[in-house]
């Protein structure tokens, strides 16, 4: 029976081994960045056109750094292994799932999060039309997929093809697009048909 | 996550070298599939060794009239690139039907070769795998398995690889480019670069230790008609439980790689000769010397069908 | 106040903000991300620690030795909580299994330990040094195989009886008897179970991501055996719920203890992939069901039997309920048998007993309906009954609009173009099928209070533990308040989910919209009296609007009436017999058209349409986003989600959200929705009923019709995969 080998196992959370102590590098190592483990390491980010300086643990991912460290907590946690799309910010331009990425990879870009992209007082033009539209319901994934929204208007534009593009040279907006490039923003609450309504608004092809 | 130092690596000389220094080293690029893996502690670097700065990103024509395309290059550019889109469009559909448009705006052409397998026993750190943890037994082949491979598996893993790009790989014949920590480059045919698990699941790919991808280089184009046909349990964002990849000439031949169903991305020549008879013919020519569970014995027929559906989309088309 | 005798017209009925698709008010916090979670109180607990939940490695079983050197000298590690160091704890009347575990286990990733740490990255990782050894038990994981241990459960009814079923059913002259299965399902919200707990001497405050505020406090005391005035929940803003968030859970109890350990704030979000097995989902059945009627579909015996599991102590999934209320039939039976499974803690999700029930039930009368040769919106029609029919005509329904409902869905979605044969419409590759399904989701109504205000400034201000969990309260709150003081809405103020305001129906059951609006009717009524007796006008004659409070041609405004130190107002609406005397539920028809790959047996809905009566709609602008997201999670039930059990594990082995399926946008098309016109004078004085759960009833049973509509399939297992279609059609 398996449990029994379980059992015998004696179960340790991780694997066998204990985490090793810091490695030593070879000293003919080019490790311009390299420091100890568990060491800070310095990261400048633009976040929403602000420059900050951070001191971060290099397992921080840009997610966390947002949320625990600049307190930017529009940025959601969903899942943290990019199986959801709460997370999603635009990094030099383009939207990424910010749990899959350390911090540390980004030194010296810009971020820009639901944060920068309006405040209630100045409402970016996506977040109003999600208003309008309904595009949310508990608000979680909601961030994300505004973040994702945006870009993905911008990849259309840009001539980017999608899975469901007939012909790869003819890129246009359409619904079947949108609810294909938006597939990787979940949103259990469904306000799916509503959020597609929001970026046709958007891009100027509201539905009458 | 386990602590690891960091290092943004300067060349690709460099870069691997570093790697072979540090026991423990990994390189990341997009990362998304290595700090998934790292979270739950079954990727454990002790080093990381950024590569993302190496300019490894340039999509360029090769002396042969190939195509050259850098580790780095992300899923969304390659999908995108112009001369992609022409003469080699299955590569273009094939990464357009994998993950989400955030995660190829991140994923890399060599990371995604080096995908690593989601049977859930793998990822579940509590439960018996060979692959992640040799010799503790296999969770999946009395499990669920309904997702997992068909093909080239063994009595020690019946992982399946999850890549849709590496399909398309393995069916323009792509050469896999590296450079050994010793600095010296070589090419390995991408038929070559994946290892079947045997008694050894937990080894996957050809790579030596500290060698880095730098290119994959494709041959020049084949022409003929495009197809890259993956099915799944939702519209999109799933992994594939069955794919196929397929070139037709003009003539009714045709060459045919498969997602979905194998321990690697999945071509055989007999299945390429079987072309011309048709749908089923190239499938049961494929699927020789499968190996089912009572989850995923539905493949066989799903192979089947979804290449009677590019058969058939074919002659509504022409 | 009191609601014991059906509502007579009333300020709501002036709709004048009341019945209007306002946008949410909520809206400008939720599309800036400013709205706080329950993770993310910087504000209010800035110190914060972390804490990582270590889940249980086996399903059944013991601990046999638990060792922390390592987790402890780890590094950042502030305390680590466990069984043998929290101290004597309660267990929640609403938990099945304890939270914390240990040393006995009683499921997979049941928590077993909580590691606290100055960082995220340190808590995670300290969590993999904590070292368990296990002395496995046996466990039973398979509802199949154990189906015959079934017993009758505690309480509930667990077997109704009218007429005599057997009978009736043996001399039918046509009979459906099938089984059907639904799996274990998740209910994936998408904000984690989070909780930040704080500890100022014995005053406990957690912000916590919970939709049923005093339930919280009241598990919390008792769990921890401290008084309920100690124990404060905030809950303002809640990231999904569907059931999963309406108990206590780990991620409080643990922050709760591991702030106590180590004398500073701690947050718990539960990972992902610990979702699935540490929390609760929704059970599996196994459904029975057996239609007698005559050559005209008309029901004379109707039996629906249930099996489903849970733990020890657990409870039924109750998916024969709706067979009680929904069609006509004099001979009938239900029943529900509990099987005792080790696997995690089944429990509600989003319509708990009619969400599965109906997924068999109206694909039996889909079934029928062929057997018979009747189009299956009239064979509905033909059996739609105006009272309780266990019950007979001495208990009516309050209201039941279904044959209006299918009558109206029918005809907006095109239905008399639908071929009644199998497998005769092709569009290219698809085959094209159309299907219907009746829903039903009874409407419960609960206790909920509130407290209204007016400041200086005329401003109206409302306070209710409610919750808003998407569902959209903060703006129907808002709306009746408005309605009722004769404001308008952006004068108003609404502030919810804290245990300090006063006790609400919380969010479950569908039944929070109408309870909790009807609970600020209530405080507000006695607010106008306030009002009115400071303007020196009688109560009942007073009019409220524009501001004012009005009498023939004096006005006074609510800012002056209010003072200088505002005025107040606190009630709560109670219930008398009024859902015994009547039947009350809400109706609706779901229309689903399907294309089915005509090789792959791919699905893909095309277009989906429901109408529904569920009395007055607050604001049908976020009525209809609740009604089309159930329908959506409808599509994943009857498609796509399924917890994969391990039977020689016992645990559900898709545990993230890779691997648990559910809708993305690529899979959800167009989605209408008619509501249609009904006030229910017997549920509220706001002749509302709920409909946040109704969309999903039945969604699931639409779209398998039109499947088998489209391809001649007729599947009984649900989800209705690949993998099941083309081994059905290979048979």
């Amino acid at each position: 029976m398996s449990s029994d080998h379980l059992t015998r196992r004696g179960l340790l959370q991780g694997s066998a081994v204990l985490a090793a102590a810091a490695p030593t590098l070879s000293a003919n190592a080019t490790t311009p960045r390299t420091i100890g483990a568990n060491a800070m390491m310095p990261v400048e980010l633009t976040v929403n056109g602000r420059e900050v300086h951070l001191q971060l643990d290099p397992r921080t991912s840009l997610l966390d750094a947002l949320r625990e460290h600049l307190h930017l907590t529009g940025t959601k946690k969903g899942c943290d292994h990019g199986q959801c799309g709460a997370c999603t910010v635009i990094v030099e331009g383009r939207r990424i799932n910010s749990c899959l990425t350390l911090a540390v990879m980004h030194d010296s870009e810009a971020v820009t999060t639901i944060e920068g992209l309006g405040t209630p007082d100045k409402l970016h033009p996506m977040q109003k039309a999600f208003i309008v539209h309904d595009g949310y319901q508990c608000g979680y994934c909601t961030p994300g997929q505004i973040c994702s929204a945006v870009s993905v208007l911008e990849e259309i534009k840009a001539g980017i093809p999608s899975h469901v593009t007939d012909d790869l040279d003819e890129v246009a907006i359409s619904e079947a697009e949108l609810r294909e490039r938006m597939s990787g923003n979940i949103c259990r609450c469904a306000a799916y048909p509503n959020i597609v309504a929001a970026m046709r608004d958007v891009a100027g092809e509201a539905k009458a | 996550m386990r602590p690891f130092t960091y290092e943004r690596a300067t060349s690709v000389a460099a870069a691997a070298k570093a790697a072979a220094s540090v026991q423990g080293a990994r390189f990341i690029a997009g990362g998304t599939n290595l700090l998934d893996l790292m979270k739950l502690q079954i990727e454990t670097p002790t080093h990381l060794v950024d590569v993302n700065h190496l300019g490894l990103d340039r999509i360029e024509k090769t002396d042969d009239g190939g195509l050259r395309i850098g580790a780095l290059v992300r899923n969304t550019d390659l999908a995108a690139d112009k001369a992609v889109r022409r003469d080699y469009a299955v590569l273009s559909r094939a990464l357009l039907a994998g993950a989400s448009g955030q995660l190829r705006n991140k994923a890399t052409t060599g990371g995604n070769l080096l995908q690593r397998t989601r049977c859930p026993y793998f990822y579940d750190t509590r439960m018996p795998c060979n692959k992640r943890q040799p010799g503790s037994g296999c969770g999946a082949m009395q499990g669920m398995s309904r997702s997992l491979a068909i093909l080239g598996v063994s009595d020690a893993c019946i992982a399946q690889h999850p890549s849709d790009m590496a399909v398309a790989m393995r069916l323009l014949d792509a050469q896999v480019d590296t450079m050994g920590a010793d600095g010296v480059a070589r090419s390995i045919p991408i038929a070559d670069f994946h290892l079947l698990p045997g008694d050894t699941p937990h080894r996957e790919t050809a790579l030596k230790a500290g060698e880095i991808i730098t290119s994959v280089t494709l041959p020049k184009p084949i022409g003929g008609t495009h197809v890259y046909r993956k099915v799944r349990d939702r519209a999109s964002y799933a992994f594939a439980l069955v794919s196929v990849a397929a070139v037709f000439g003009k003539d009714g031949s045709a060459r045919f790689a498969f997602g979905g169903i194998g321990a690697k991305p999945w071509r055989t020549p007999e299945a390429d000769a079987a072309a011309k008879q048709g749908a089923k013919a190239v499938a049961e020519a494929a699927l020789t010397g499968a190996r089912t569970t009572h989850h995923n014995d539905f493949k066989t027929l799903l192979v089947e069908r979804t290449l009677t559906s590019i058969y058939r989309q074919r002659e509504t088309r022409a | 106040m009191k609601f014991d005798t059906p509502a007579g017209p009333n300020p709501i009925d002036r709709g004048r903000v009341i019945g209007i698709p306002h946008d949410r008010i909520d809206g400008p916090a939720k599309v800036t991300g400013s709205a706080p979670y329950a993770y993310e109180r910087h504000d209010a607990a800035p110190n914060a620690a972390y804490g990582w939940m270590v889940g249980s490695a086996i399903a059944k079983g013991r601990i046999a030795a638990m060792d922390l050197r390592a987790a402890e000298a780890a590094p950042g590690v502030l305390g680590i909580v466990t069984h043998a160091n929290a101290g004597k704890l309660g267990k929640g009347s609403m938990n099945t299994a304890p939270l914390l575990g240990g040393p006995q286990i009683d499921h997979y990733e049941q928590a077993v330990a909580l590691v606290i740490a100055d960082t995220f990255e340190n808590a995670r990782d300290a969590a993999k040094l904590v070292r368990i050894d296990y002395a496995a038990a046996d466990g039973k994981f398979d509802l199949a195989a154990d189906q015959a241990k079934g017993v009758k459960p505690d309480g509930g009814d667990p077997d109704t009886a009218a007429g005599d079923f057997e009978a009736g059913f043996a001399k039918a002259a046509v009979k459906v008897d099938q089984r059907y299965t639904t799996p274990d399902q998740s209910h994936a919200m998408m904000e984690p179970h989070a909780t930040t707990a704080a500890w100022n001497g014995d005053k406990l405050t957690l912000w916590t991501s919970n939709q049923m505020i005093a339930w919280g406090v009241g598990e919390v005391a008792k769990t921890l055996g401290i008084p309920k005035d100690n124990v404060r929940l905030v809950s303002p803003y809640i990231g999904g719920g569907f059931g999963s968030k309406l108990f206590l859970r780990a991620d409080a109890l643990l922050a709760a203890l591991g702030a106590k350990q180590v004398g500073r704030p701690v947050k718990v979000a539960l990972a992902r992939h610990q979702i699935p097995n540490n929390t609760t989902h929704r059970p599996a059945t196994i459904q029975r069901i057996r239609i007698g009627a005559d050559k005209d579909g008309v029901i004379d015996a109707i039996g629906h039997e249930v099996w489903s599991g849970d733990l020890p102590g657990g409870g039924p999934e109750t998916a024969a309920m709706q067979t009680r209320l929904l069609y006509r039939g004099p001979n009938r039976m239900t029943a529900h048998r509990l099987v005792t499974l080790n696997l995690p803690e089944g429990n509600a999700m989003r319509a708990p007993g009619e969400a599965v029930g109906l997924l068999a039930l109206e694909v039996a009368m889909d079934e029928l309906a062929e057997a018979c040769g009747v189009d299956p919106v009239e064979l509905r029609i033909r059996n739609d009954v105006q009272y309780d029919p266990e019950a007979g005509p001495q208990r009516p329904f309050s209201s039941r609009k279904l044959v209006e409902c299918l009558r109206a869905g029918a005809d907006h979605f095109g239905w008399a173009k639908r071929n009644p044969k199998p497998g005769q419409v092709r569009d290219g590759r698809w085959l094209v099928g159309m299907g219907v399904a009746a829903a039903f989701r009874n409407n419960l109504v609960q206790k909920s209070g509130a407290r209204i205000g007016v400041d200086a400034k005329g401003r109206v201000i409302v306070e209710t533990d409610m919750t808003d969990i998407g569902t959209g309260t903060y703006t129907i709150v808002a709306q009746t308040a408005a309605e009722m003081l004769g404001v308008p809405l952006d004068q108003v103020t609404v502030r919810l989910g804290d245990s300090r305001f006063p006790v609400s129906a919380g969010s479950g059951g569908q039944w929070g919209a109408n309870s909790s609006t009807a609970g600020v009717y209530a405080a507000a009524m006695a607010l106008r009296a306030k009002l009115a007796e400071q303007a020196g006008y009688p109560a009942d004659q007073a009019l409220f609007e524009d501001g004012l409070v009005k009498l023939d041609n004096k006005s006074q405004t609510l800012a002056s009436l209010a003072g200088r130190d505002g005025l107040w107002a606190e009630d709560s609406m109670d219930y008398g017999d009024l859902d015994k005397r009547y039947a009350q539920a809400t109706f609706g028809a779901h229309f689903c058209e399907v294309g089915v790959d005509i090789d792959t047996a791919e699905v893909r809905v095309r277009r989906m349409a429901g109408a529904f009566a569920a009395g007055r709609i607050l604001n049908p602008k976020s009525a209809r986003s609740q009604v089309i997201g159930a329908m959506t999670m409808g599509v994943g039930a009857a498609l796509m989600e399924a917890l994969d059990v391990d039977t020689r594990f016992g645990f559900f082995v898709n545990h993230d959200m890779a691997e648990y399926m559910v809708p993305v946008h690529a899979d959800i098309p167009q989605q209408d929705v008619l509501f249609v016109d009904e006030l229910d004078d017997k549920s509220s004085p706001m002749k509302a009923k709920g409909v946040g759960e109704l969309g999903i009833c039945g969604a699931g049973a639409a779209v398998a019709n039109a499947i088998y509509n489209a391809t001649g399939l007729r599947l009984r297992d649900y989800p209705l995969t690949i993998d099941k279609l083309l081994k059905a059609q290979a048979a």
